[in-house]
């Protein structure tokens, strides 16, 4: 038993490894980006559309809505990234339900890292909506003593970010595991779909955590504003 | 360790590229299709309003035309109506002139067959009464009736009284002859006793010539000067004449103001 997919590796070549996590996440984006080109191959402007496109739309609009409503007035500026932090996440999260699967998600790795991108797009962001300044301004708002506090403040909920993700699709791995050793029947089933359950919420919640964080930075932040804690 | 850094940046530039493909092959087009969908949406939205826009102002139009349509019907019914009755009187004055000119031609046609008619009882009464008088006297008695009729001359010139005798002596002395003309030819014995008669009355023997008139129809009378004594069934004829043409008159009189009423009737 392992923890995470990167110590599972296929091939490695001096510092380049290439482990199950990345295998996977290839795995996972070769099926979004093929089922993108399926079903947009064929796209209808008109009214009349196919059922697949109308599900694309669906998924499309409420991402959209969703967006917009954290506080995102522009919501398709972010749409690329934070809908595509969704669907990865969910997408690696549901395929557990395939066995001998392991989510990218259980890894470290992968939640870090995309707990870095969340991390380095906030202030791209904030910095594209007010400017280089005016993005700088708001670390030490309302006072100088704020901005270590502030820095502390980044970072932690870029780690909580990482680890809360991490954790939950780890222990669900896990305990998945665990149970078939033990009870090989029924009790997998139900923590399996327990998993789906779990993974399906843990990818609304960083998607919604990324949105909140970078709609935190592109106002002027109030000193009792903080990210919502979950 | 549980985080390989090396997974980190692959992963990290692994999303990267996959929000790309992603942007490219699913949101841009998606996203592209669903605002052509709401323009689309928008326009025909646009282009119904203003159908519908058009839809009222024609509904409006409509309305006001039906108004003018039936004002003006209204106006032409009248001005129909004025024609009709102008028509109409029009048409009674030509239908009443038209009477009138046929009521006179009938009348006058009336009265040419008054005239016709009265000419031929006038010509048919005489030559009867003539006959019959003629059959009568002839079966009543054994003279004839040219003798009864000189008889009745001789009656007469015995009866003028005084005055009218000496108008008559005093006409016959400014002539000189006495003229008598009778519808018949008057035999010898008759021309002398008549000689005699007028002898007699007028006490002197008088110049007399005979003339013979058929227009006296049956009659005899004597002219001396401008005086006349006579009898004639002409002038009884002449008498009855003017009854018939009389009775005629009454009758045509009659038929007119039969007709005339109802063709004031048809004419209203």
């Amino acid at each position: 038993m392992h923890l995470s997919p990167d110590e599972v590796v296929l091939w490695s070549s001096g510092p380049l490894t290439l482990n199950l996590t990345i295998v996977l996440t290839w795995a996972v984006m070769l099926v979004l980006v093929l089922s993108a080109l399926l079903i947009t191959r064929r796209l209808s402007h008109g009214t009349s559309r196919s059922r697949w496109q109308c599900l694309l739309e669906i998924i499309v609009i409420a991402i959209e809505q969703q967006i917009a409503g954290v506080g995102l007035p522009a919501a398709r500026t972010y749409l690329s990234f934070l809908a595509t932090l969704f669907l990865f996440l969910a997408m690696s999260n549901l395929c557990t339900i395939i066995p001998g699967y392991e989510p990218p998600t259980a890894s470290l790795s992968t939640t870090v890292a995309l707990a870095l991108c969340v991390f380095v797009s906030v202030p791209l962001f904030g910095i594209r909506d007010q400017g280089l300044r005016g993005y700088l301004r708001s670390y030490i708002e309302p006072t100088v003593l704020m901005l270590p506090f502030t820095i502390i403040s980044e970072l932690s909920r870029t780690l909580a970010l990482a680890i809360r993700l991490f954790g939950n699709m780890m222990s669900g791995a896990m305990i998945i595991a665990i149970l078939l050793t033990i009870t090989p029947f029924i009790f997998p089933i139900v923590m399996t779909l327990l998993g789906l359950l779990t993974g399906m919420v843990q990818a609304y919640i960083f998607s919604i955590l990324a949105a909140v964080y970078i709609a935190a930075a592109l106002r002027s932040r109030p000193s009792t504003q903080s990210a919502p804690a979950v | 360790m549980l985080i390989d850094w090396f997974t980190v940046c692959a992963q990290a530039l692994n999303f990267l590229i996959l929000v790309w493909l992603l942007t490219k092959f699913l949101y841009r087009p998606i996203l592209a299709a669903i605002d052509a969908r709401e323009r689309r949406i928008a326009a025909d939205l646009a282009d119904a309003a203003a159908r519908k826009a058009e839809a009222v102002s024609e509904r409006d139009d409509f309305a006001r035309r039906s108004a003018e349509l039936a004002g003006s019907r209204t106006a032409l019914l009248d001005q129909a109506r004025t024609e009709a009755d102008a028509l109409r009187r029009q048409l009674s004055d030509e239908a009443r002139s038209a009477a009138e000119v046929q009521d006179a031609q009938r009348r006058q046609a009336l009265l040419n067959d008054g005239a016709r008619l009265r000419e031929t009882i006038t010509g048919r009464t005489g030559q009867e009464v003539i006959a019959i008088v003629r059959r009568t006297l002839g079966d009543l008695a054994s003279s004839t009736l040219e003798e009864r009729l000189v008889e009745v001359l001789l009656v007469r010139l015995r009866a003028l009284d005084g005055p009218a005798r000496q108008d008559l002596v005093h006409a016959l002395g400014s002539s000189g002859k006495l003229l008598v003309r009778s519808a018949f030819a008057l035999t010898p014995a008759q021309q002398a006793a008549l000689r005699q008669a007028l002898a007699d009355i007028l006490s002197a023997p008088v110049e007399t010539a005979f003339e013979t008139r058929a227009e006296l129809i049956c009659g005899i009378e004597l002219i001396a000067g401008g005086r006349k004594v006579s009898w004639s069934v002409a002038d009884h004829l002449a008498s009855m004449e003017q009854m018939v043409a009389g009775l005629v008159e009454a009758r045509a009189d009659a038929g007119q103001q039969s007709q005339a009423h109802p063709s004031q009737s048809a004419v209203h």
